[in-house]
């Protein structure tokens, strides 16, 4: 159950507290008209990304399995989502859980054969898979073919994707914290090891592949009812989709969640506050990725998670600033 | 025409792009061989050969060979900074990291060549008149036979460099074992240099062909051909010579037949069928040996 007493409780409080309080602001600030739909929708867009980002950071950041085909899954949710409702009329919620059931399913038919594979072979079998999802949904017709999918009613709001995206990260965060989520950081660390030591390392990979293709298959289903379109392009459901998540995962730091969650945010508002930045983004993005690897490919926040303990700390080194003088701790 | 002759027809053509496909999977395979890591922003430079090709033809005025050379001497120069920047500083580094600084390299090359080229096709320059050469039921063309042509003497040429030259023993030290061939002297800097010039100036050949066979070139042509050159390494067993060259030719082929017999969306989808194939099925390739998992 959720622990509510103590230091860490007092943090609980102010989590949940700062999460609905900030949904509260901005539906506030819509509601007033100071927030028009267009940031609404950037917030929107911010929300599933941090849900993309997040679910490939389970798959490549905690569980080491390098992972170039995470837009396929986003292809999968978006497109069944998408037929569903247009299609057979059904109601947008069924239609969000068939689409995260459905990728995980896929999840672990693409996963159960490729997760044998190890670090750049994998990345190449991900990458390939998924764009041979792309390139069936190109050609199936019923789905607009290479026209792209249109009608698409808009069913997201900004608070089913704030939630959902809420949701995606406590479900993760919770699932790594869990005996399963430490197998996996084990397979991580070292996957030989892990397995003499009797971990299951085929099954807990599979399983993290399936959770990280779930979430990516439910931001889909939302990124296609907010965008009321779709179409099949690499830069939307292909391989540069791929990357553009991957960017903000490595910018994030693999293996840090809040990082993955400040840096969706932050690099989906830049090039909507930066309108030349936009232009040269494809330019910018590469350098950074190649810097990063270079200076600090532990991520920009590193290994720190701004978390009770973390602000806690900074917090008691304030502190004890203060007893002394001096100015020394 | 009758379906033998369509089946010949596309061989013909399968072959010929595959040699190209070849040329690609040369560089793939020796820088494998060598660092053990898959060079994404090979196929980047393919697309800048073709467009140093370009260039030399239509700005300097230059024929066919002297471009083609021009244009593969740039590239090697373009690997062997590539290689100084990008990867030098991360050999010891993850893999994945490594991995990562490939794909940013490989974005960074093509939204460069995006913003000095621009972002539509070039046709590229005729300078070689079309004919047509009946071969039984069949046709090759005088840009087919150049395409064998070239691809093949460079291979005889890079068979020659790797197997009986003092660098080329070298090169085969080093894949073996780099701290021996180290012990033994070998500068393994200029070693694994020397690789990313060969690896670049092949495939700067193959865009300069491609973009003749083609006549277009864009700043994109060099994705698709790149995954494919490492689809063709990966087939053929990455690390080894001969196997690329055969893996091209197998990968051309079965995608013409595809466009021929199937259908031409699916064309692209057939490179990584085969990928997903032999990964999952022989993963040391077709003239690789598996190696066994060490702790």
């Amino acid at each position: 159950m959720l622990n509510l007493k103590g230091p860490q409780g007092r943090w609980n409080f102010f989590m949940i507290a700062g999460i609905l309080g900030l949904y509260g602001l901005i539906q506030l600030l819509a509601a007033a008209k100071i927030l028009l739909s267009y940031h609404l929708q950037i917030l929107s867009l911010a929300c599933i990304n941090i849900i993309l980002v997040v679910s490939l950071n389970l798959i490549m950041g905690f569980t080491g399995q390098f992972s170039l085909g995470h837009a396929g899954f986003l292809a999968i949710g978006a497109y069944l989502s998408a037929s569903l409702t247009v299609f057979y009329q059904l109601p947008f919620w069924l239609a969000l859980i068939a689409s995260g059931l459905a990728a995980a399913f896929v999840g672990v038919l693409i996963g159960l054969p490729a997760l044998r594979l190890r670090g750049d072979y994998l990345a190449i079998a991900t990458l390939g898979f998924g764009e041979i999802i792309r390139v069936i949904i190109l050609n199936i017709s019923a789905v607009g073919g290479p026209r792209g999918f249109t009608g698409i009613p808009r069913h997201t709001t900004f608070g089913l994707t704030y939630f959902l995206m809420i949701a995606a990260v406590v479900i993760i965060k919770n699932f790594i914290y869990s005996a399963h989520g430490r197998a996996c950081i084990s397979i991580r660390e070292d996957e030989t090891a892990a397995g003499s030591l009797g971990i299951n390392t085929t099954y807990y990979k599979v399983v993290a592949f399936a959770i990280g293709a779930m979430f990516a298959g439910v931001a889909g289903a939302l990124f296609s009812h907010y965008m009321q379109f779709i179409s099949p392009t690499t830069g939307q459901i292909g391989f540069m989709r791929s990357v553009d998540i991957l960017i903000m995962l490595v910018l994030g730091g693999l293996g840090n969640l809040t990082g993955s969650v400040v840096v969706a945010v932050f690099l989906t508002f830049l090039p909507e506050f930066l309108r030349g930045f936009a232009e040269y983004r494809m330019l910018i993005y590469p350098v950074l990725l190649l810097l990063m690897m270079l200076f600090r490919p532990e991520g920009l926040m590193g290994k720190t998670e701004l978390s009770y303990s973390y602000l806690e700390n900074i917090f008691s080194k304030f502190k004890r600033k203060g007893l002394r003088p001096d100015g020394t701790n | 025409m009758e379906w033998y002759a369509l089946l010949i027809q596309q061989v013909i053509n399968g072959l010929a792009l595959g040699s190209v496909y070849s040329l690609i999977a040369l560089g793939y395979t020796m820088v494998y061989g060598i660092i053990k890591l898959i060079n994404f922003a090979h196929g980047e430079i393919y697309m800048l050969g073709a467009y140093f090709g370009f260039y030399a033809i239509t700005v300097w005025k230059l024929h066919l060979a002297p471009a083609l050379i021009i244009s593969m001497a740039l590239a090697s120069l373009l690997g062997i900074v590539l290689e100084r920047i990008a990867y030098k500083p991360l050999r010891n580094a993850p893999r994945i990291a490594a991995l990562i600084t490939a794909i940013g390299a490989s974005l960074f090359l093509q939204s460069a060549a995006q913003f000095t080229f621009g972002a539509n096709f070039k046709p590229f320059p005729q300078v070689i008149p079309f004919k047509r050469i009946a071969l039984g039921p069949a046709y090759i063309t005088n840009r087919q036979l150049i395409m064998f042509g070239v691809a093949l003497i460079l291979m005889v040429v890079l068979h020659i460099i790797v197997q009986y030259t003092r660098v080329g023993r070298a090169m085969r030290a080093v894949s073996l074992d780099k701290e021996a061939a180290m012990l033994m002297g070998i500068n393994v800097d200029r070693i694994i240099s020397f690789t990313f010039a060969l690896g670049s100036s092949l495939a700067a050949a193959g865009g300069i062909l491609v973009g003749m066979y083609y006549n277009r070139i864009d700043p994109y042509m060099g994705m698709m051909p790149g995954l494919k050159g490492f689809t063709a390494a990966v087939l053929g067993g990455i690390g080894v010579i001969p196997g690329a060259v055969i893996g091209g030719l197998i990968m051309g082929t079965a995608e013409n037949l595809v466009v021929a017999f199937g259908s031409s969306t699916f064309r692209d989808a057939v490179a990584f069928a085969i990928l997903i194939l032999v990964l999952l099925l022989k993963p040391g390739g077709l003239l690789g040996k598996s190696e066994n998992e060490k702790v």
